[in-house]
């Protein structure tokens, strides 16, 4: 996936005047954080504006607990690398004022983490800096975050809900410790929280919708098998990357010709396995396709899971593709960045199967869903 | 004349390690001066957080690990302790960019650190990487997956990086974009970067006679530092989990059992002096020591034989399995079985012989480090002195 990181751009007006560059001290202190912050916020690619960054670093390195929230404020924004820069600077600020018995800004703390305004990231530091230093007061919010955008947030309360079903299933409520663990279910955000829940729910007799939950897309059209002879599959153009045509057929060498057939995955976790309709063939490629009806216009993750050999295009553009074969696949594997278009969206999955004959070389599969940032899955049903 | 001497004199002093340093992977060779002896026990011990695999590195009175713990592994730790009492000086806490997605045995910290002696370098399977002094300080950091987007293995990646001539050499060799780079410790920034085979390799880099070797299924490619031009080529494959050693002018490479290679000057291919298919190192690198090559197997048979022709010596069968590598000091091998039992080995004995052995009761897949006679070795949960 390339993700889109760009060297920030020089500070705007508005950031100037958050953080002081017209020469307004912050209030954290004497010290001026506004060119520090900037130049943390300024690297990029390639070690881009590391010198920099470093010198400012020690500086802020230096400031005092008061300015914690103006330094996680600007993880805002920032680019990944930048986060972590001020993420290393905020943690020192922590370490030394929690060893030289100095008070942290919890009160200011407490309500930035409540602010979902803010980054997930952010707040999430955030979250850190106030469990390390008072235990309870982060307890005290943890059920809070159940419906938070941040999906680490979510973590410790679908944790005591789910500590809550086993507590409720150990005195034979029944019941009520499914009902808990559906809670617990429809909050986590996690695989190895949602399987958790999902294996409780299973024993308790319920019937979770993982795909829905998820938003796995179950219903596509297959094609295969082209040819992957000597892996050259991957990077050979096939004709339904070059043209989608549901309704086409495709001659084989030998002359027998291949059509879109229609599959649906009952798999709990929504693979499409070409396996089924194609048995276990080896050295070939697979192409699904299906569309995605959105009732907007919007930015979404698509998120992929294969131990195959992949490329994914969104309506005709390739988002990106991976020619590594047979070393393990989970949810999420791959999260990409995508904006759909409002009405219907084609995706369109290369799959690729290789030459290897270890049993565990047999998938020939995966699992896709969409959702936003926090993988929260999108609301829209599929349309064919 | 004097001056000049005098001065490079000097260059060459202040760039030394302390002769205490065990400054990466495997340390220089896998050998130290000293090390623990039949009598060791645990002098200390400390708690990690998450889990991790990399080996200990020391600098002076410090020691340095990383780990990587949370929801799939993305929060990046590295720790300073004091190699004295275990205290810990400072830790930095970091998120991944990249991808942590590994094998369950393994873990997104588990390329150990490398130092240069002012500095220490962290690398995860994230491909993340990160330079603080020795006080914490942050220097730089790289997002090498953000760099290059398909550089990852879902597998997880675990080859250490290496200071070689002053330049960090970076592995980050798998199945899609798989490269080496040459880092400057100042910047961060590339000074060289070499394609490397697709192909999935977990083995770390060494340094023989001022070249980065750099070791793959294809076999081993030196490369200058400074430029990550090619000085030589072997080509006959290589190992892609054990990792090769370097005594004097010989490299003995896991290369169809042991292979062991002379590189000449100016020549485009090493010769091969001798191989022997039947010492065929298990998942830990080969050591050189006593005037002895060492390797253990799969089999947890600890293999000895002449460097000089490959003639097979005793064998010793230890109490295994075993992900670490052995490291030697004196005549004395230490190794650490997956169970956790550290077992030291007199290598003086007719036939070898386990002199002593600690039962540390955890798992154990981290090779550990030598320095002021004492060896370090971590689990996920913990960091130990013995001595």
């Amino acid at each position: 996936m390339k993700r889109l990181l760009r060297r920030a751009p020089a500070p705007s007006l508005a950031f100037a005047l958050a953080f002081g560059l017209t020469g307004l001290t912050a209030q954290a202190g004497d010290q001026e954080l506004g060119p520090l912050l900037a130049a943390l916020r300024a690297v990029g690619p390639e070690g881009a504006a590391n010198e920099a960054a470093a010198a400012a670093w020690k500086d802020l390195a230096g400031a005092p607990a008061s300015a914690l929230p103006t330094v996680l404020q600007a993880l805002d924004g920032a680019n990944p690398l930048a986060q972590n820069w001020l993420r290393a600077a905020a943690g020192t600020i922590t370490d030394r004022a929690l060893a030289a018995g100095q008070p942290l800004p919890l009160d200011a703390l407490t309500s930035f983490l409540q602010d979902t305004t803010h980054a997930p990231g952010a707040r999430v530091l955030a979250w850190d800096v106030i469990r390390t230093a008072d235990a309870p007061r982060a307890e005290g919010l943890t059920m809070g975050f159940l419906e938070d955008p941040a999906a680490d947030l979510r973590r410790p309360g679908v944790t005591r809900l789910l500590e809550q079903a086993g507590a409720l299933l150990a005195s034979k409520q029944k019941d009520q410790a499914a009902d808990v663990t559906e809670k617990a279910f429809r909050a986590a955000r996690d695989e190895d929280q949602i399987t958790l829940a999902v294996d409780q729910l299973k024993e308790l007799g319920r019937s979770p919708d993982v795909a829905g939950h998820l938003g796995l897309l179950l219903e596509w059209k297959l094609l295969a098998p082209f040819s992957n002879a000597q892996r050259t599959g991957f990077d050979t153009p096939l004709p339904p990357e070059e043209k989608l045509d549901l309704a086409a057929s495709y001659p084989l060498p030998d002359g027998t010709m291949i059509t879109w057939q229609p599959f649906r995955s009952t798999d709990l976790y929504g693979q499409i396995d070409f396996n089924k309709p194609y048995g276990l063939i080896k050295e070939v490629v697979g192409f699904a396709a299906t569309t995605y009806d959105a009732p907007e216009a919007r930015d979404a993750e698509l998120r992929i899971g294969t131990g195959n050999a992949w490329k994914v295009w969104l309506n005709d553009r390739l988002l990106f593709g991976r020619d590594e074969y047979h070393r393990g696949s989970r949810l999420d594997q791959y999260s990409l960045p995508i904006r759909l278009e409002k009405g219907p969206n084609t995706i369109l999955v290369k799959l690729c199967q290789n030459e290897q004959t270890e049993t565990w070389t047999v998938d020939w599969r995966f699992q896709l869903r969409l959702c936003d940032s926090t993988g929260t899955a999108l609301a829209a049903a599929p349309a064919q | 004349m004097h001056r000049t001497l005098f001065l490079l004199a000097c260059l060459l002093l202040g760039t030394a390690p302390a002769q205490a340093d065990w400054l990466n992977f495997r340390g220089t060779d896998g050998t130290a001066p000293s090390g623990p002896g039949p009598g060791a026990a645990v002098k200390w011990k400390t708690a990690l957080p998450g889990r991790g695999l990399g080996s200990p590195v020391v600098v002076g009175d410090r020691v340095f690990v990383s780990a990587s713990s949370g929801p799939r592994q993305r929060r990046l730790h590295v720790l300073c302790f004091s190699a004295t009492t275990g205290e810990k000086q400072w830790e930095r806490v970091l998120q991944a960019t990249g991808r942590t997605m590994c094998h369950e045995k393994t873990a997104v910290a588990a390329p150990s650190m490398a130092s240069d002696g002012q500095r220490v370098f962290a690398l995860f399977s994230s491909n993340d990487l990160f330079a603080f002094d020795l006080d914490g300080n942050l220097l730089w950091l790289r997002g090498l997956t953000l760099d290059y987007t398909n550089a990852s293995n879902s597998l997880g990646m675990a080859a250490s990086p290496l200071i070689v001539g002053g330049v960090l050499v970076v592995p980050s060799e798998n199945d899609s974009e798989s490269f080496a780079a040459g880092i400057d410790v100042k910047t961060g920034r590339n000074l060289w970067k070499l394609d490397r085979p697709k192909l999935a390799n977990w083995t770390s880099p060494i340094a023989h006679q001022g070249a980065a070797v750099l070791q793959s299924g294809k076999g081993l490619t030196a490369v200058d530092p400074m430029t990550g031009s090619t000085l030589w080529e072997y080509s006959d494959g290589a190992a892609t989990i054990p990792s090769s050693v370097s005594s004097g002018e010989l490299i003995f490479a896991p290369s169809h059992g042991l292979t062991a290679l002379r590189p000449r000057p100016g020549q485009p291919a090493p010769a091969q002096e001798w191989r022997v298919e039947q010492i065929n190192p298990g998942t830990g690198s080969p050591v050189v020591l006593g005037g002895k090559v060492y390797a253990i197997n799969n089999a947890g048979v600890l293999n000895q034989a002449d460097p000089a022709t490959g003639e097979r010596g005793w064998r010793l069968r230890l109490d295994g399995p075993f992900s670490g590598s052995p490291v030697g000091a004196g005549t004395r091998l230490y190794a650490v079985s997956e169970k956790g039992l550290l077992q030291i080995v007199d290598t003086t004995a007719e036939e070898g012989a386990v002199a002593h052995t600690i039962d540390l009761a955890e798992t154990i897949l981290c090779t550990p480090s030598l320095s002021s006679g004492a060896l370090f070795v971590r689990s996920d949960a913990t960091l130990w002195r013995i001595e």
